[in-house]
């Protein structure tokens, strides 16, 4: 296993000469209760905002963090399954930008397992995404692990129908993270329904992953970090022994445990988000044990930007390929109760950057 | 004596030309300055929220929600990227000039003082730490 610098600069050079070369990730093998029939790997793009200027300009930065996850993931060994996508791919849900998004991801070679996202959502309320992308919600087997994708951006019908002139409008508002004019991010009683009788068939010991574009737990109400049903979703998967969900939206580093279900977020690969800590204004419930990715140096275009890399073994090992900063490993490993990253997990051995502004 | 009352008439007439004493102003005017002050922030959090600072369409909200990690109280600092040292508003035209591609804005721009308003608003109660890193 080569250490992450190595690996840091392999990268590079196998971008720069687009060259037929694999990552020597380092994967460790775990055992936790039930494995998955067969060791496998899956990686995880969020976040792209492609954005329209005009016509047929784009915002490059934006582009180009796309291009360059989509790029990296031909250079991984081994070759994940699948690729999910973890939502917001457009800026403001137009046909343009999911167009544009698609055309920067067309050398993918994998399965993309596409999560829906508000800014993908509040334009034309889904139309263009299950016509031409995926259903809003869906689940699928996959080597002995359960999978759900859930749209949990739903929100109040008020908000949605009726309180905005236009669709732009319930777009625009929307988008604005910190609108004081929005509302909560819901999965909302008809999907708990779904969930509730797909989970049915599934075994109580098979290892379950849900995908969903918010965390499904509360961190910060006014960035909606947060899920209004959370509580009532968490019920559903309660009963079983190994949960684990993958969600986007917050641009960030991001885990934590609940009960048996372990949460964890990725980078966007457009530009990052403050932790809610930052804002000192409100109380936030940003988890104690997620250790933060540092913001060394925001003067580089896709600083605090990156992907991920996900590891199933009935355990779980995230990689977190941060492309300005130090990447990051977190894994779940048999017998530990939460989360931990396998480095900076103790404050002792983090580095400077990781604590200064 | 006489020279002690000249002084006094002549004070006397000194503040009338003037209008007030300098401790004479009311609740009223409070609230006039209290009502220009939230009229700026305002405008500074409208201009934030706006793509009209650059020619791309991003927006400074985009990556600092409620103005969080700005930290205003920081400045003016070794800005190790820049290599001197810099004000808050030195950082405001590096953001208007990369991420936004736009047009750096005068120190003395009123767009300017009202963004500054409205990010210190938004870091209110932060105690100063000039020179952080
Ligand atoms: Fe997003
Ligand atoms: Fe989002």
């Amino acid at each position: 296993m080569r250490n992450a610098i190595d690996r840091r600069t392999f990268l590079k050079q196998a971008g720069a000469l687009t060259a037929a070369a694999s990552l020597p990730f380092g994967l460790v093998n775990v055992a936790w209760g039930k494995k998955p029939t067969e060791k496998f790997t899956f990686a995880y793009i969020s976040d792209a905002h492609i954005t329209q200027i005009r016509g047929t300009e784009f915002v490059a930065n934006f582009d180009k963090g796309l291009q360059r996850a989509a790029l990296e993931l031909n250079f991984l060994d081994p070759k994940p399954d699948f690729v999910v996508f973890g939502g917001d791919l457009a800026q403001l849900g137009k046909r343009e930008e999911f167009e544009h998004g698609r055309e920067l991801m067309k050398d993918v070679t994998i399965p993309i397992k596409w999560v829906i996202g508000e800014h993908d959502y509040y334009l034309d309320l889904g139309a263009y995404w299950q016509e031409h992308m995926a259903p809003l919600h869906y689940s699928f087997d996959h080597k002995g692990v359960h999978f759900v994708a859930l749209n949990s951006i739903l929100t109040h019908d008020e908000w949605t129908f009726r309180r905005w002139p236009t669709a732009q409008e319930r777009m625009h508002q929307m988008a604005r993270l910190d609108n004081p004019d929005g509302s909560p991010f819901m999965v909302k009683a008809e999907q708990r329904e779904w969930l509730k009788k797909d989970l049915a068939k599934v075994p109580k010991d098979t290892p379950i992953v849900i995908l969903s574009h918010s965390p499904l737990y509360k961190i910060f109400r006014p960035w909606n970090f947060w899920t209004d049903d959370a509580d009532e979703v968490q019920a559903i998967l309660k009963p079983y022994q190994n949960v684990m969900v993958f969600h986007g939206h917050v641009h960030q580093v991001l885990y934590n445990q609940i009960g048996t279900i372990t949460f964890n977020a990725f980078m966007a690969t457009a530009w990052p988000w403050p932790y809610p800590v930052t804002y000192s204004q409100l109380p936030n419930k940003v988890p104690e044990i997620t250790v933060f990715m540092n913001r060394a140096d925001p003067f580089k275009e896709r600083d605090g930007t990156g992907w991920g890399n996900i590891t199933m073994d009935g355990g779980e090992i995230h990689h977190y390929e941060l492309w300005e900063n130090t990447p990051r490993t977190v894994e779940k490993m048999p017998g530990m109760k939460y989360p931990a990253d396998t480095k900076f997990q103790d404050p002792k051995s983090r580095i400077p950057a990781q604590t200064q502004y | 004596m006489i020279r002690k009352a000249c002084a006094v008439a002549l004070l006397a007439v000194a503040i009338a030309a003037t209008g007030v004493r300098a401790d004479e102003f009311t609740k009223e005017d409070l609230k006039k300055w209290d009502d220009a002050f939230r009229t700026v922030v305002k405008e500074g959090e409208r201009l934030f929220h706006s793509s009209d600072l650059g020619k791309n369409s991003v927006s400074c909200d985009m990556c600092h929600p409620n103005a969080a990690n700005t930290h205003p109280e920081t400045y003016p600092k070794f800005q190790k990227q820049i290599g001197k040292m810099s004000g808050l508003r030195d950082m405001i035209n590096w953001c208007i000039q990369n991420p936004q591609q736009g047009v750096p804005l005068a120190a003395d721009d009123p767009r300017m003082v009202a963004l500054e308003a409205y990010i210190t608003w938004e870091r209110r109660g932060v105690k100063l730490a000039p020179g952080k890193h």
